[in-house]
C-alpha cells in the first residue's frame, strides 16, 4: 500500500476503486511476502518456538519414558540458572567462544581486506579466476578441510617447527598465558593460547581453524562494497594532494564499511557457535558452546539445558549484534 | 563416539579384511571375504528353518538396521554382496533388507527416540546398538523380549558375554560383536604403557596422549586402574576416577578427547598412546607393526554391539531366526575372519582354525579365557546416576 499512487486514478473522481487499472495490485506485496514469510515461519519461528519450550521443560531423553514435560504454571528457569553457572562462571564456556569468534573474526578482516581489496582494484583480467579462488574451498566438504588442518598443523611438521624456531609460539604462549590467580571464568587461555611446542589442541589451532573455515564470507562481502566504489571519489582525493594512505583511510575504507559490517557479521554469527573446529583442532579445554549444546543433547540427553544453552547464546548474539549494528550504521547495509 | 574424521589412515591392501565399523571412515573398499566361506555353508544344514509367525506379520521379510562395514562383504565387478547373509536367505527363504544407519550410539537414538516414545513402529526390526544404550532402551521399555525358543542356538554364547549386568539372562539382546578398550601405544616412541596411572601420569607422555570420550571405556579403565571393579562400583570409588581424570586434564598430560579419530593422530605419531578399541588397533597393526594394544595389568573393558529388537517390530519372529543364524558357529567364524572383532560365539574359533589357523590364534579376536577372565563390564546405572555420572563426565569431557 506503501506502491505509488496509480498514475490513472485522477483527483476528480475519489470514491472510485473500480477505476483501478488492475484489481489485484493490493494484494500483490503481500503475495510476493508469502514465500519468505513461509520458510521464515517453519524453519525459524516454528523452531525457536519449540527451542524456548524445551528449554523452559523438565526431564531427560535417557531416563524415566524419555519424554519431557512442559507446564505453563511450572517453568523451569532453573535450566537457564543452571547453563549460566555450569557455562559461564564455572567454566567460562560461553565467553570462550565469544572471544575466540572474535578474535577469528578480526583475524579473517585482516587477511580479507587486502585481499578483497587485490581483486577489486588491482586484479584486471584475472578479477574472476581469483574469485572463483575465493570460493573454490566450498567445493570440498566444510569437515575434510577442518581435518586437513590436523595435518597441516602436525606438531612436528614444517609449520609448527618453522613457527616454533623464530619464537612465534612462545611469545604467543607466555603474552596470552592467564595467571591462576584470576577467578576461574576469566580463565579464557589458561595455558595461554598456544602451547610453546606445538599448535594443534590448543586455542590457536581453534581460532585459525574458524578463521580459515569463515575467510569466503568476509572475502565476498567486502568485495561487493569495495567493488563498487566509484573510482573517481578515489582519484578525486588523490588530484587533491591526499596520499595514497590519507585517499584510502578518508574515502576508500569509509565506502567499504558496509563489506565491513556484513563480512563481520556472517563470520562472527557462525563462528561463535561451530562446534566443528574445537572438536577436531582443540583440546577438552578449548571447548566451545556448540561443543557444549552437543553433549548436553546427545551424551547426556538433557535436551532441556541444551535448549537452555542454545537460547541464551542466541540471546547474546542478538544483542551484540543489534549494537554492533547500531554503531557501525546500517542505512547502506539495507 | 561422535566421529568427524573422514580422513583415511593409509589403511592399504589388507589381506582379508575390511575395516572395522568404528573405523569405518577411515577408508572405503577394502575388498575380499573368505572366499572359502559359501562352500562351508553349504554343509550346514540348520534347523531354523521354518519357524516363523509368532511375529505380528507372517511375511518372509527382515528389515535389519547395523553399523557400516559390520558384515562380511565381497565386492564383483562394483556390485556389493553379503556372503552370510545371502545363505541366510536362501536358507530361510526371509528377505533381508539390511541397511546401515547406524554411525553413533546417540545419534541413531535421537532419530528413533520420538518414534519409540509414540510408541510406534520404527521401520527395522532390529539394530545394532552398545551396551550401555541397549541398557537405556531396556530401562525405557522400548525393546521387545526375545522369544529364546526361536534361537536355540543361544546356548552358543561365550561365557563372558551370558549375563551382563543391564540384561542378566540376554532377555533382550543379543551380541553381534564385542571388542575390547585398553591401551594402544607406538613402541617406536615410548616403551610400554601398561597401565591407566602411567597413561594418565607418567610425565614423558604429557600432552602425548588421548582418552576416549565414551563415558563406560575412559571410566571404567580409570576405576579398574584404582582397584575398584565397573561393574560394581561406589559412590566413592566414581569420585576418586573422577578426580584422576580431572587432575590428568588439568596437568596437560590429556590432549584429546576423541572418538576413534585416535587411530588417525596415533598413525600420525601425534600421540604416542591412548585409550583404544581392539578392532580399530588390529586395522592399524596391519600399517604400522610398531603400535601395540595391551589390556592393562588391573583389566580392560568389554563391550558388545547388540541385536536388539524394538516395541512394534513387524517381523520379531524372523529376527529371531536371524540371531539364531548369526550364532551358528560357523556363519560366525565367517563373520569374525572379516570385522576382526571379537567373536561372541562359541565354537567359531575351531571353525576359523580350519581356513585360517593364523587369524584364528589372533588374541584379539578370540581372547583366552584368562584374557576374558581381566575383562570388566560396565554395570548397568539407574537414571539419576546416569544423568549425575554422566554430567560429571561431561563437565571435564567437553
Amino acid at each position: 500500500m506503501s506502491a505509488a499512487p496509480a498514475p490513472g486514478a485522477a483527483a476528480n473522481t475519489p470514491a472510485d476503486d473500480v477505476a483501478r487499472p488492475v484489481g489485484a495490485h493490493k494484494w500483490t506485496p503481500y503475495v510476493l511476502l508469502t514465500p519468505g514469510m513461509l520458510w521464515l515461519g517453519v524453519f525459524f519461528i516454528i523452531p525457536t518456538v519449540m527451542l524456548v519450550k524445551m528449554s523452559l521443560s523438565s526431564g531427560t531423553a535417557f531416563s524415566g519414558d524419555g519424554s519431557f514435560t512442559f507446564s505453563r504454571s511450572d517453568l523451569q528457569w532453573s535450566n537457564y540458572g543452571d547453563a549460566w553457572t555450569k557455562y559461564v562462571i564455572d567454566t567460562p564456556i560461553f565467553q570462550k567462544s565469544l572471544i575466540y569468534a572474535l578474535i577469528a573474526t578480526a583475524l579473517t578482516l585482516v587477511i580479507a581486506y587486502p585481499l578483497a581489496y587485490t581483486i577489486a582494484f588491482k586484479s584486471g583480467r584475472w578479477k574472476n579466476f581469483l574469485l572463483v579462488l575465493v570460493i573454490a574451498p566450498f567445493f570440498t566438504s566444510f569437515l575434510l578441510r577442518t581435518n586437513a588442518w590436523q595435518t597441516i598443523l602436525v606438531d612436528s611438521g614444517p609449520v609448527v617447527t618453522f613457527m616454533e624456531n623464530i619464537g612465534l609460539l612462545d611469545f604467543l604462549h607466555t603474552v596470552t598465558n592467564i595467571p591462576d590467580s584470576w577467578p576461574s571464568w576469566a580463565q579464557i587461555f589458561p595455558d595461554g593460547i598456544t602451547d610453546p611446542n606445538r599448535v594443534l589442541a590448543t586455542p590457536l589451532a581453534v581460532i585459525v581453524g574458524l578463521a580459515y573455515n569463515f575467510l569466503p564470507f568476509m572475502t565476498l562481502p567486502l568485495y561487493a562494497s569495495l567493488e563498487r566504489i566509484d573510482i573517481r571519489f578515489i582519484e578525486a582525493a588523490t588530484d587533491l594532494y591526499s596520499s595514497a594512505w590519507t585517499a584510502f583511510r578518508k574515502v576508500t575504507f569509509p565506502l567499504s564499511l558496509p563489506g565491513v559490517v556484513a563480512g563481520t557479521l556472517l563470520t562472527f554469527i557462525p563462528a561463535a557457535g561451530d562446534p566443528v573446529n574445537a572438536q577436531l583442532l582443540g583440546s577438552a579445554s578449548d571447548a566451545m558452546m556448540g561443543n557444549a549444546i552437543d553433549a548436553q543433547f546427545k551424551s547426556t540427553g538433557n535436551y532441556p539445558l541444551a535448549a537452555a544453552l542454545s537460547a541464551l547464546l542466541m540471546a547474546v548474539i542478538v544483542a551484540m549484534v543489534t549494537v554492533y549494528v547500531r554503531r557501525a550504521g546500517t542505512e547502506e547495509l539495507v | 563416539m561422535t566421529d568427524l574424521n573422514p580422513f583415511s589412515s593409509p589403511v592399504s591392501g589388507v589381506r582379508n579384511t575390511g575395516l572395522s565399523r568404528r573405523g569405518f571412515l577411515r577408508g572405503v573398499g577394502a575388498s575380499g571375504a573368505a572366499a572359502a566361506g559359501a562352500s562351508l555353508l553349504a554343509a550346514c544344514g540348520s534347523d531354523s528353518g521354518g519357524s516363523s509367525g509368532s511375529g505380528g506379520n507372517d511375511e518372509k521379510i527382515l528389515n535389519f538396521a547395523n553399523w557400516p562395514l559390520y558384515i562380511d562383504t565381497k565386492r564383483v565387478d562394483g556390485t556389493k554382496s553379503y556372503p552370510t547373509l545371502e545363505a541366510f536367505q536362501q536358507q530361510t527363504g526371509i528377505q533381508v533388507n539390511y541397511s546401515e544407519p547406524v554411525n553413533d550410539n546417540e545419534e541413531y537414538f535421537a532419530k528413533i527416540r520420538p518414534v519409540l516414545a509414540a510408541n510406534k513402529d520404527v521401520g527395522v526390526d532390529s539394530f545394532v546398538l552398545t551396551d550401555w544404550m541397549a541398557s537405556k532402551l531396556i530401562n525405557l521399555t522400548w525393546l521387545e523380549q526375545l522369544d529364546k525358543a526361536n534361537i536355540p542356538n543361544l546356548d552358543n554364547i561365550t561365557s563372558a558375554l551370558k549375563e551382563p549386568t543391564f540384561d542378566p539372562n540376554r532377555d533382550y539382546s543379543l551380541p553381534w560383536q564385542s571388542g575390547v578398550t585398553g591401551i594402544a601405544y607406538d613402541s617406536s616412541v615410548t616403551g610400554e604403557v601398561g597401565s591407566i596411572t602411567d597413561l594418565l601420569t607418567n610425565p614423558d607422555l604429557n600432552g602425548g596422549i588421548t582418552v576416549l570420550k565414551e563415558m563406560r571405556d575412559t571410566m571404567g579403565l580409570i576405576l579398574l586402574d584404582q582397584g575398584a571393579d565397573p561393574a560394581d562400583f561406589t559412590e566413592d570409588e566414581w569420585a576418586s576416577a573422577i578426580d584422576a581424570l580431572g587432575a590428568a586434564k588439568d596437568s596437560g598430560q590429556i590432549r584429546q578427547f576423541t572418538g576413534n579419530n585416535y587411530a588417525q593422530l596415533l598413525a600420525q605419531g601425534t600421540i604416542a598412546a591412548c585409550i583404544a578399541w581392539s578392532g580399530d588397533v588390529i586395522q592399524l597393526q596391519f600399517d604400522n607393526p610398531d603400535i601395540k594394544f595391551v589390556i592393562p595389568e588391573a583389566g580392560g573393558m568389554l563391550w558388545s554391539d547388540n541385536m536388539l529388537i524394538p516395541i512394534n517390530a513387524q517381523h520379531k519372529a524372523n529376527a529371531e531366526t536371524w540371531m539364531n543364524y548369526y550364532y551358528e558357529p560357523k556363519v560366525a567364524a565367517e563373520l569374525a575372519a572379516w570385522v576382526n572383532y571379537i567373536c561372541p560365539v562359541a565354537g567359531a574359533q575351531e571353525e576359523l582354525a580350519k581356513t585360517d589357523p593364523k587369524l584364528a590364534e589372533n588374541p584379539l579376536i578370540f581372547p583366552s579365557d584368562k584374557e576374558l577372565g581381566m575383562l570388566a563390564i560396565f554395570q548397568a546405572l539407574s537414571d539419576e546416576e546416569e544423568t549425575q555420572y554422566s554430567t560429571e563426565f561431561q563437565a571435564i569431557a567437553v
